[in-house]
């Protein structure tokens, strides 16, 4: 048993489900990461991906254009962007209180819509598989890698994007700067609030898109309460990948293949408790971050009001 | 700082508001004193699984005695103990009949309403578990025997020797499901692996979706799994042209040429001897539990799946002999 799990078969197993599973967590916590970045913290991630998957798998199903229905998840998760930045900008409300509001929100909302709009469970043909020219064709390699559909190509390519504005670009050179000292870049003419608009809002568009990933992507349906917590593991990642789209990607693909690794564990048999095997990837989660966390130092305004003097 | 209380206040109370949406829903006219029954339920009534398994039942119901003899209302998406614990009180202080809590983890909700409202009738489920009250029934069902002749049917339609299980948590219902499932196969065919998995979670439709995934890379070409989180590994199974046996709730209809056969609970057997026993003066303290036998469970086949005759017909025998006595389960 032990020995299977060495096999090509497994491993080759392994790293797809991990690939397909991180997908959704890489754009919701580079999303999540920008919004830090600039000082706000988001815990309404869950809230808006569960509204983003609804309304992706929603416009899909009534138009059959799936690309709408990602751009659909898109605007939901703006708006819900958009309201978060107006209350924790604008008025000033705590953060993290505000974000579990708004996860309640898009949990409440999702459910309500269902219930209204569709009413049962029902499945869309979502992203096909597309397999790259010549890429695809290298054996193993070109199975793992280069056979998946359209919206896991795509969160692959956001992390160097993001690397890229982040750290290359006179936005993200704002983003970071009011991140740290906001003072210092408003006496410089930076405009905070707008800044951290734009980062909340392109936080909720991502995590749209991590529910649309879920929903005509990956599983092509949606449940009630679907994404199961993932919004939160996502807010997770972003401590753990240490404020940098590496990282985050890092994160991302050590607990989804941990996660693929126990499925593999529990369907070869080997004699685990299944409680324990479940455990794993959170456990392991947990380890890295208790090691690897202390050497890291978060953006220093991060869940700060920022206020103008004067 | 004043300010910000208030306005964080203001969002949170918004959120629960719609959070708490699941709306009680009158489905009849008031007329002559008619029965009322009020369900509480962990998730919603078209969830192709547990919660929709009670909502068809007192539909069924309702069509069989009349909506001027029974009103219903029900409480969905209660997956919050203390939410539902304030809706069964709620319903027993309006003055309803029967209260159904329908979830296990309702059960010290109960054990604490209960007697507060001695002229009400509760009832319990899925459990054994009456707590001694003389107005509190308990119900459950025997989902080995379902998950058995689905066990049989699934040995008899591998090809590859797999066959996987995803299951939620490994407790109660689902756990009772899949032993039975176990069983089932190796009566047939002891050598077939039967490889279960368990992903920790009634929700999570990825990891149930991975689940199938990787049960199919092992091998499998039957698959089957319990809870409201299998519609992600139904879709997989759909994909690699696997088969599928449901339970709780006929999910044929969810992927007509994958699914085999469902188990499914039919509760109102189970309702109609609740009623009875109230009507006869007895308000509780028995536990009932839904089998084969007295029709509180049902194997729906599904013919577009193109079953072979033989199979079905084995697992019809399957189903007499549970009946008869004649093939007793043995669980682990």
């Amino acid at each position: 048993m032990i020995r299977e799990l060495f096999s090509a078969t497994v491993i080759i197993g392994i790293i797809s489900s991990g690939i397909r599973l991180a997908t959704p967590y890489l754009y919701a916590s580079i999303g999540e990461m920008f919004g830090q970045r600039s000082g706000v913290l988001n815990l309404g991630v869950e809230g808006q991906m569960l509204l983003g998957a609804f309304m992706a798998f929603y416009v899909a199903l009534k138009t059959g254009n799936l690309w709408l229905g990602v751009l659909a998840a898109m605007g939901v998760g703006a708006l819900m962007g958009l309201a978060m930045a107006f209350v924790t900008v604008n008025l000033q409300a705590t953060q993290g209180i505000s974000g579990i509001g708004f996860y309640l929100f898009g949990l409440g909302m999702s459910n309500l819509l269902f219930q209204k709009l569709i009413g049962t469970v029902e499945t869309v043909q979502g992203f096909p598989r597309i397999s790259l020219p010549l890429l695809g064709k290298i054996p193993v390699i070109g199975d793992i890698f280069f056979n998946q559909n359209m919206l896991v190509y795509l969160a692959f390519l956001l992390v160097p994007a993001a690397w890229f504005v982040l750290h290359k670009t006179t936005l993200g050179l704002k983003i970071r700067a009011v991140g740290e000292n906001p003072e210092a870049a408003d006496s410089l003419g930076v405009s905070v609030s707008r800044v951290r608009y734009f980062t909340v809002i392109l936080g909720g568009v991502l995590s749209g898109v991590a529910g649309a990933s879920l929903s005509i992507a990956l599983l092509n349906v949606f449940q009630q309460n679907m994404t199961a917590g993932q919004g939160f593991i996502a807010v997770a990642l972003v401590y753990f990948g240490g404020w940098r789209p590496w990282g985050i990607l890092g994160g991302a693909l050590l607990f989804s293949l941990v996660n693929a690794l126990q499925l593999w564990i529990q369907v070869l048999g080997v004699p685990i408790p299944s409680e324990l095997a479940v455990m794993m990837p959170y456990v392991l989660t947990i380890l890295v971050l208790t090691v690897s966390v202390s050497k890291v130092r978060g953006p220093s305004a991060l869940t700060k009001v920022f206020e103008r003097e004067g | 700082m004043k300010k910000i209380a208030r306005i964080t206040s203001i969002i949170l109370i918004a959120a629960m508001l719609l959070a708490g949406c699941a709306q009680a829903a009158p489905a009849t006219q008031e007329a002559t004193k008619p029965l009322k029954i009020a369900i509480v339920s962990p998730s919603t009534i078209n969830d192709l699984a547990f919660t929709q398994s009670i909502y068809d039942a007192m539909v069924v119901l309702q069509k069989e005695m009349g909506a001027d003899k029974l009103e219903f209302v029900y409480s969905e998406n209660m997956f919050v103990v203390d939410d539902a614990a304030a809706a069964i009180r709620d319903y027993a202080t309006k003055g309803y009949d029967i209260v159904i809590a329908h979830g296990s983890q309702y059960g010290s909700s109960v054990q604490e309403i209960a007697p507060d409202f001695p002229d009400t009738v509760f009832a319990w489920g899925t459990t054994v578990d009456t707590f001694g009250l003389p107005n509190v029934f308990a119900y459950e069902a025997a989902s080995d025997q379902g998950g058995y002749v689905n066990g049989v049917m699934a040995a008899m339609l591998t090809k590859s020797k797999v066959i996987g299980v995803v299951g939620p948590i490994e407790t109660g219902d689902a756990k009772l499901y899949v032993d039975g499932f176990v069983a089932g196969v190796k009566s047939v065919d002891p050598s077939i692996d039967v490889r279960v998995t368990y992903i920790g979670s009634f929700s999570d439709v990825a990891l149930a979706s991975e689940a199938a995934t990787t049960h199919i890379s092992a091998g499998a070409d039957v698959l089957t799994g319990s809870a409201q989180m299998v519609v992600g590994a139904i879709g997989k199974a759909q994909e690699a042209g696997a088969y599928w046996f449901g339970t709780q709730a006929d999910q044929a209809t969810f992927s007509p040429k994958t699914v085999v056969a469902s188990q499914v609970y039919h509760w109102e057997v189970i309702l109609k001897q609740i009623i009875a026993k109230r009507a006869a003066g007895v308000l509780g303290g028995e536990s009932f539990r839904a089998s084969l036998e007295n029709g509180g469970q049902v194997i729906h086949f599904n013919d577009e799946a193109g079953i072979p005759a033989e199979v079905k017909a084995k697992a019809e025998e399957t189903i007499k002999g549970i009946i008869d006595g004649s093939i007793v389960i043995q669980l682990p």
